[in-house]
Parts: C-alpha cells; sequence; structure tokens
C-alpha cells in the first residue's frame, strides 16, 4: 500500500491575483460565443443585442470585482423583458439563461416559462403549492414570466394573483442565488404592473425593451424561416410577401415573427393544396419547395381582412 | 443519546451546504427527493409524515432546501429526513436517507423485557417521547 | 470405425454394438447454435497428451449427459438427438498450453425444474473423474430465463433487507465474532452487544461455530438476543446477529432456525457445506418465515481456487442466486483472502444486476439474464479494516456488507471503540463520495479528516496503517483483449 500519511502541504499559499483579463474572462466563460451565436441568428433587435453585450460586461466586472477582493453582494440580477409579441423575448431569455450560466451565477442552464395560469389557482390554498411548485422547478436556473401583468388584477380584490406575487416576491429576494426571475410583456401594460406593484420595480435591474421588426427585418426573417424549412420564394412571391407585410404589419393583433410564421404555415398549405390541383404526372424537389405569389395573395390581408381571428390571438 | 438512523449519523449534523450537495447528488441520479418528519423515532416506524410530494421534476437542490427551511419552520422540534427514491426496475425503494433535523433533546429508549418459559425473553422498544400525545413530545 | 473421427456416424451404423468416438456419437456438433432455453456450461479442459481437444470436449458433452462408455440400443427408445449435450465450440485457453475452453449446450429437459442438486448430478457428477482429461474446470453457465424461473432465489433480496433494516444509501456494516471458537454465550453476547452498540449493524457467527461443549446454541442464541435487543433500544437502529443454524440434520436446523424467529431474530445463516439441497430448503424457510438467510461460503475454496480444476466461485455464485440466499461471501480483493479485483467483480455483478452482459475481463463468457430474481447481497470478510475504506467502497460499491471482524475486536480501545470507527469511516467515505470527490484517490485525507472529530478511527489508523495483503491472486481471468473499432 502507499504511505497513507498525506505530505505536509510546503507550497505556500497562492497570491492573492491582483488584475484580471477581462475580454478572457469573457472568452473562456464562452459568453463572448453567446453574443457572436446571438448577432449571427437574430435578424435586427440592434438595441436588445447591444443591452445585451452592456448586461455581460457588468456580470464579467462583477465576477473580477469579486475575485479581486472588492466588497460586493449577490447582484440582483432579475430582469424584464417588453416589446410586442413576437419580438424575441423567450429566445433572449433562453441565451440570457446561457451567458448567466457561462458566468457562474446560475448553477444550471435552463428556462422554466410560466403563465398566470400555471401559478394561479382556481380555489382557496390552490395557488401557494402552484407557485411554489413552478418556483421549485425553475430553482438553479431562469423563470420566465409572460404576460406578468395578467397576474395582478386590481379590479377583483380577492384575486389569488396577489398570493402568487408575494410569493414571488419573497423569493425574487431571499433566494437570489437559486433563481433569476424575467418578467414578460407589452411594454404599456408592463410600466402600469410596475406602477401599482413597487416590490417589483424595486427588484427588476435590468429591463430590456424589444422594438418591432422594421418591414425589411421581417422579410429577412421570414426568408431564414424558409430556408430552414427547404422553401424559397419565386420571384413574384418576393414581391407578394413584402406587400403582404406592409399590409399585415398596420392591422391590429401583429404578432412579429410570429405572425410571419403563422402567414407562411398557410402558404405552405395552400401551396400543397395547388400542388395537388394542378400537376400534371410526378413533380420534382424545386416544385415541392417553391412558393408562388398566388400562394401568398389569396389571403384575406389583401382583401382587407385579418388573416387570422383576433381570438385564436395569431399565438403559436 | 444520539439517534443513529439514517445514513450520516454518525458524523457531526451535516451543514446546509452539504445537505445541498447530497440532495443534488440524489437528484443528478434521477432520484425523486422528498423530506419526512416524525416525533416517534422508533426503529421500526416506516412511515413518517410525509412533508409534501416527493420532487420528481425539480433539477436542482435549492427546491429541496426551500421546502427544507419551511419544515424547519413548522417542525423543528422533530426529525426530519431526506428520503431519495429511485424508481428503477428492480430497485423501486429508498436509495439514500438520512437525518437533517432533530430534538435538541433525544431521551432515548426503554427496552421492556418479559420473561418468558424457559429462558426465553420477549424484548419491546419504547421511545421516552412517545410517553407524550403526538405533537407534544419535544416540546 | 470409417470416416474422419469427428465426423457424427448416422443411421444403423451408429447403434452397432461397439464402441465410438464421443465425437462421433453425436456430441459434438460444430454448427449447433444454441436455442434461447439450452443451458450452456464452459467447460476448461486439459486433455490428457495425445487426446484430441474436440473429442475431449464431446466425451465432456456426453458424460455429461446421455452417454456411457459403449453404445447402447436403448438409446433409440429416446429421443436421444435432443438429450445429447452438444459441444460446438471449443478454443485454446489463452497463454495457458494444453487449456482448452470447451461450450457444451444441453436442452432444457435435461434438468428437473428448480433442483440444483440435479443440476449439479449432470454437470459435475461423474465427468470430474473422466480419465481421458487431466483436469476439468466449470467455469461458467448461462442459465436460461425458462430456467431461472423455476427457482424461488434470495428469500429477501437486496431491496427489501434495507427496507426492513431501514439502512439506505451505504455498504452495511458487520463483524464476525472472535475467538472464533472457545467463548462462552455470556461472553459472546457481549461482543455482539459492544460492536452493535458502537455502531455496526450486524454481528456474525462464524462458520464452525454451531453447538460445542464451550457454548450449546441455545444459549448462543438468548444472548446474542439479549445483545441485539439492548443495542437497539440504545440507538433507534435496527440492529442483527447471524445466528448459524447450521447443524447435523435438516431436522436440527430447522428446530435451531425456528428458535431464532421465537427470539426475534431478524436474520439467520448457514453454511455453504451443509449441501445444495439443504441451502434451498432454508432459503424457502426463510421466504415463509421473513428471514435474512446468510450463506458463509464455508469449503469453497477446495474446489474453486485453483484454475485448472474444480468449480468456478461464478458458478457457486450463480447457484446460490438461484438456491436464494440473501447474503454470500464474494471476496474484498484488499483482504487477506484471495481475490482479484476483476475476477472478482464478475462475483458482484451476478449477485447484485439484473442482467449481466457478457464481460470476458471479469471471467463471465455469456449474457445472464436473472428474470427479476431477488438480489443477494455480497459481503466483504476477511482482513480488513477502516484504513482501506476508500478501496473497500470503490472496488465493492455501495450494496454490500462490509465485515471487519479482527478490525472491530481488535481495536485498541475495545470493541465499541473499533465499531464507531468503522462506521464513522464509512459514513465521511459515502459522504464524500456523494459530494464528487475524488475518494479513491483522496481517500487518506477524507480519512485522517474524519478522524478529527472522532478518536477511535484516529486510532484505528494508527494501528492498521500498513496492515496490506499483496499476493499474487491464483484464480484470474484467461482473455486476450480484443481491439475494437473505438479503440
Amino acid at each position: 500500500m502507499t504511505d497513507e500519511t498525506a505530505l505536509p502541504d510546503t507550497s505556500p499559499e497562492p497570491p492573492r491575483e491582483t488584475a484580471v483579463d477581462l475580454r478572457r474572462e469573457m472568452a473562456d466563460s464562452g459568453v463572448q460565443d453567446i453574443l457572436d451565436q446571438l448577432d449571427r441568428d437574430l435578424i435586427g433587435l440592434k438595441p436588445v443585442k447591444q443591452r445585451l453585450r452592456e448586461i455581460a460586461a457588468l456580470l464579467v466586472v462583477e465576477k473580477a470585482r469579486q475575485r479581486l477582493g472588492l466588497a460586493h453582494d449577490t447582484p440582483t440580477l432579475h430582469m424584464s423583458f417588453t416589446g410586442n409579441p413576437g419580438t424575441g423575448k423567450t429566445t433572449v431569455a433562453m441565451r440570457m439563461a446561457s451567458i448567466l450560466h457561462g458566468l457562474g451565477y446560475i448553477r444550471r442552464d435552463h428556462v422554466v416559462t410560466a403563465t398566470r395560469d400555471d401559478l394561479v389557482g382556481q380555489y382557496i390554498g390552490h395557488t401557494a403549492p402552484k407557485t411554489k411548485e413552478i418556483l421549485k422547478k425553475a430553482m438553479g436556473g431562469v423563470l420566465f414570466i409572460d404576460e406578468a401583468y395578467y397576474l395582478y388584477r386590481p379590479e377583483n380584490e380577492r384575486d389569488y394573483g396577489q398570493e402568487a406575487i408575494e410569493i414571488l416576491l419573497q423569493v425574487m429576494e431571499n433566494q437570489r442565488d437559486d433563481l433569476v426571475v424575467i418578467l414578460a410583456g407589452y411594454g404599456d401594460r408592463m410600466d402600469k404592473f410596475f406602477a401599482s406593484n413597487p416590490g417589483f420595480r424595486s427588484r427588476i435591474a435590468h429591463h430590456i425593451d424589444f422594438p418591432d421588426y422594421g418591414e425589411e427585418e421581417l422579410f429577412a426573417i421570414a426568408r431564414h424561416m424558409l430556408d430552414d424549412m427547404n422553401y424559397h420564394l419565386t420571384p413574384a412571391a418576393e414581391t407578394a410577401l413584402a406587400e403582404y407585410i406592409a399590409l399585415r404589419r398596420a392591422q391590429p393583433h401583429f404578432a412579429n415573427a410570429r405572425s410571419l410564421r403563422n402567414a407562411l404555415d398557410r402558404a405552405r398549405l395552400r401551396q400543397a393544396k395547388r400542388i395537388f390541383e394542378t400537376a400534371q404526372g410526378p413533380v420534382d424537389a424545386d416544385a415541392l419547395s417553391a412558393i408562388d405569389a398566388a400562394d401568398i395573395r389569396a389571403s384575406r390581408v389583401f382583401s382587407g381582412g385579418l388573416d387570422a381571428q383576433p381570438s385564436s390571438g395569431d399565438r403559436p | 443519546m444520539r439517534v443513529t438512523q439514517g445514513t450520516f449519523s454518525f458524523l457531526p449534523d451535516l451543514t446546509d451546504e452539504q445537505i445541498t450537495k447530497q440532495v443534488q447528488y440524489c437528484i443528478d441520479n434521477g432520484w425523486a427527493v422528498s423530506l419526512e418528519f416524525t416525533d416517534d423515532p422508533h426503529p421500526r416506524n416506516t412511515y413518517w409524515d410525509m412533508w409534501g410530494h416527493p420532487m420528481f421534476d425539480n433539477p436542482d437542490a435549492a427546491a429541496l432546501m426551500t421546502e427544507l427551511a419551511a419544515c424547519r419552520k413548522a417542525y423543528g422540534d422533530r426529525y426530519i429526513r431526506v428520503v431519495a427514491f429511485d424508481a428503477t426496475h428492480g430497485w423501486e425503494s429508498v436509495k439514500l436517507s438520512f437525518i437533517v433535523n432533530r430534538p435538541t433533546d433525544e431521551p432515548g429508549f426503554r427496552l421492556n423485557r418479559m420473561e418468558m418459559e424457559g429462558r426465553k425473553m420477549r424484548y419491546a422498544t419504547f421511545p421516552y417521547s412517545a410517553d407524550r400525545p403526538a405533537g407534544q413530545r419535544y416540546q | 470405425m470409417e470416416g474422419s473421427s469427428d465426423t457424427p456416424v448416422t443411421g444403423a451404423e451408429r447403434y452397432k454394438a461397439g464402441v465410438l468416438k464421443y465425437a462421433q456419437m453425436g456430441y459434438w456438433v460444430p454448427d449447433y447454435e444454441p436455442r434461447d432455453t439450452d443451458i450452456i456450461a464452459l467447460f476448461r479442459i486439459t486433455p490428457q497428451d495425445g487426446v484430441d481437444p474436440i473429442e475431449a470436449a464431446a466425451a465432456v458433452a456426453g458424460e455429461s449427459s446421455t452417454a456411457t462408455w459403449t453404445v447402447v440400443w436403448t438409446d433409440r427408445l429416446t429421443a436421444a438427438e435432443k438429450y445429447r449435450a452438444k459441444a460446438y465450440r471449443v478454443d485454446p485457453v489463452p497463454n495457458a498450453e494444453g487449456q482448452y475452453f470447451a461450450y457444451i449446450a444441453y436442452d432444457l429437459d435435461l434438468f428437473e425444474p428448480g433442483s440444483i442438486a440435479n443440476l449439479t448430478a449432470s454437470i459435475i457428477g461423474n465427468v470430474f473423474g473422466f480419465k481421458p482429461l487431466k483436469a476439468l474446470r466449470l467455469e461458467d453457465m448461462r442459465l436460461p430465463v425458462a430456467y431461472v424461473k423455476t427457482f424461488q432465489g434470495p428469500a429477501t433480496g437486496i431491496v427489501v433487507e434495507r427496507e426492513r433494516l431501514d439502512k439506505f444509501g451505504r455498504p452495511l456494516l458487520g463483524a464476525t465474532v472472535k475467538p472464533k471458537l472457545g467463548l462462552s454465550g455470556r461472553n459472546y453476547g457481549r461482543v455482539v452487544y459492544e460492536a452493535l452498540k458502537g455502531g455496526l449493524d450486524f454481528t456474525k457467527d462464524d462458520e464452525n461455530i454451531n453447538s460445542q461443549p464451550f457454548m450449546h446454541w441455545r444459549d448462543r442464541f438468548l444472548y446474542c438476543m439479549e445483545a441485539v435487543n439492548k443495542a437497539q433500544a440504545e440507538t433507534g437502529e435496527v440492529k442483527g446477529t447471524y445466528l448459524n443454524v447450521t447443524a447435523g440434520t435438516m431436522e436440527e436446523m430447522y428446530e435451531r432456525a425456528e428458535f431464532a424467529k421465537e427470539l426475534g431474530s431478524c436474520i439467520i445463516m448457514i453454511d455453504l457445506v451443509i449441501g445444495y439441497t439443504a441451502i434451498q430448503s432454508m432459503a424457502n424457510w426463510a421466504r415463509k418465515n421473513d428471514m435474512i438467510l446468510h450463506l458463509h461460503r464455508a469449503g469453497h475454496s477446495t474446489y474453486t481456487r485453483q484454475k485448472s480444476h474444480g468449480v468456478s466461485f461464478r458458478v457457486i455464485t450463480k447457484w446460490m442466486r438461484l438456491t436464494g440466499v440473501d447474503h454470500i461471501h464474494a471476496g474484498t480483493v484488499v483482504g487477506k483472502l484471495e481475490g482479484d479485483p476483476a475476477t472478482t467483480k464478475g462475483y458482484y455483478d451476478i449477485c447484485r444486476e439484473e442482467f449481466n452482459p457478457m464481460a470476458l475481463e471479469n471471467g463471465l463468457f455469456f449474457d445472464q439474464d436473472w428474470a427479476s430474481l431477488n438480489k443477494v447481497m455480497p459481503v466483504a470478510s476477511g482482513g480488513i479494516h477502516a484504513g482501506q475504506m476508500h478501496k473497500l467502497l470503490h472496488h465493492l460499491g455501495e450494496d454490500t456488507v462490509f465485515q471487519f471482524g479482527g478490525g472491530t475486536i481488535g481495536h485498541p480501545m475495545g470493541i465499541a471503540a473499533g465499531a464507531t470507527a468503522n462506521r464513522v469511516a464509512l459514513e465521511a467515505m459515502v459522504l464524500a463520495r456523494n459530494e464528487g470527490r475524488d475518494y479513491l484517490n483522496e481517500g487518506p485525507e477524507i480519512l485522517q479528516a474524519a478522524a478529527r472529530h472522532c478518536q477511535p478511527l484516529a486510532q484505528a489508523l494508527e494501528v492498521w496503517k500498513d496492515v496490506t495483503f499483496d499476493y499474487t491472486s491464483t484464480d484470474t481471468p484467461d482473455f486476450v483483449p480484443t481491439p475494437t473499432a473505438s479503440a
């Protein structure tokens, strides 16, 4: 057997670090890669990307300060993401989780998404266990609460949402090491929500506003989506889609990328129907992947109607 | 005395940090962790009271630690144990179980002997604490 | 006889009075594909000089199934081809001149359901004395599910044993009472009490503690149960002592077992030397009476240890899982008794897994499906001490009993201190393992750190720090690693 008495450790204490290479920290943590990938994958969203870079820089600096022994607390990391539907909030939340994880602010790279229905119960005694269940699932990572303002219903004074809010606030304050909460929703409604719930406002460290996409950005997004699905637009269809985007954007219930995805799904349906009705004999791969102008122009948007029923909310 | 049920009873009481590591080990093995508490530490008292259901879907030990804090608040005067359950075929039972909270004073057990025929003896073990009604045993 | 000596003779020629080679009689079938229901045996054969290995394998197949030395016409009254065991593969043993691995398949109908006695009467019956062989060893067996299902299997099994004991997530701790012989019942119980109170889960009678002039069995049982109950009350933990019920007759064993039950013992013990049938009967009794059944493998080394002749312990382990014992001594790797690490792993896998994939490096020649039969708790015993805890946990895993006899009773501060040292060392090691530490390499530091709050452990580490048993094992697997695509 080997000698089991451990040798006394004669090596001197490692000297305390006196300097930190921030760029290297950023690269080693994988955060630089995440930011670069975001730049490549997400079309538009310039101000959002800018904010992400700022937050990442701040977090790297915080870590560095910690290493150099500069006094500090666990920073508050809860965030709010405001913007219209389909502007990339969920996608960015996933990336944010990866950034926080890369830098060691959260223990696992996961995002649990919840809405009021997941948190608030139907009867007395139902809400606390429900909220706690979601919180426990999310612990170690990020809890993303979509349309967070629905938690607060001042018109009903016995609304169970208040109970969920209190539990949430408590965890956001006391278990900052265990959980990062991202509240998301329309900008104006979030403003009102924060105004009537100052507890939330004071616990949110970072606000990111997600602007609507411009027409050209939306067109590029549509192209990207079709590419991914192995479809392409004929030249006539390109014109039709550009017109569609301009018209649809002006209509109510427009949900940016999400509306586009739905529109493209419907175009694919029409394309399939068209091929069946018109094909003589076998069809080739090109025919199966070409979206033509007619597939887009059949939309009700061109006749002044809505392309989707408002009740379905144009949600996925 | 010190009740030495559970896996780590011969070590100094585990700190919350140590408990967290054990719990995370269980979760990472795919076991469902849960808390149970009792004021009857009889060695064959199998069914301690459950503090909620086993946590089947929580990837981080913080979930259990949150519940442990709440359980201690409510039943800090009793025994509390962490139980990890493995649902894998061929096991389907407890994989790890250790005490994470105990009463400040553990009075122990009385051993009753009843002399039977010949040299035979019947034994019965009574927790002294069980002389008092449930709920008031460690107050 | 005409034809090549390996080719079966067919038709009327086959049954002409006289002598045929075994291969010619149909016991060598090189293109045979074993059926899922066949029992397969792997023998290591050492033919006499000049004996063809294929003929030798066929002879083993013949002698362990239907054949006799000469042709008999009465074979024709039977479905002889079905009943003939078939040697179907013969490989030279790597690095062992003159030795061969012979694979022999047996039809399931050759065996009585649920009887190890019947199985062994065939497989290790006459054939081991067969003259054309210098030596013969049964290395491994593939037991088909159809056969496994005819056995009860372990009376309690690892999972239910743990549930009854309320002990999870760590190896169990035991100690054999020492000295082996000579203690009176009253003195014997003292050792049990001290060891259990100090932190062990079990104490154990030694294999040859039965009912001798210095201590009759009833005395031992009575004092031991006083000790068990007292220790239980002092710790709040379930405790047990393996009461050895081994005796001269079944009637006597049943009487002792019944008495152990009456006194409230949770476990009894038997020795391997009582025989397969007696073991199976005691396993049935244990199942009916909620008793854990510990088996001490007394005597096995007479036929398991030498590589060229006998029965491998892995085969004994397979038979014992079928017969239904709950505990079996299966080696320590680091202790004083025989045990190569790779070979020992094979035994432990047989005890504890639901399915054993073929693993030549561990001596397992076949896939073995255990068909949900209960698992056997392997016991590590013999020359082990607290200072080896990291190695024991690493080699032997969690579902096992570590038995520190001398390592408990020989502690300078007494038996209870020895027990405490072992328990603290064990819990500290499991804690470290679960925390993800490299406990095998950091073992000594982990133990030292634990010893800071446990003086008995500090003393144990000091006293036994240099004790090791590093000898070359006699029973190691013979295999040539084959390069794989990924290697």
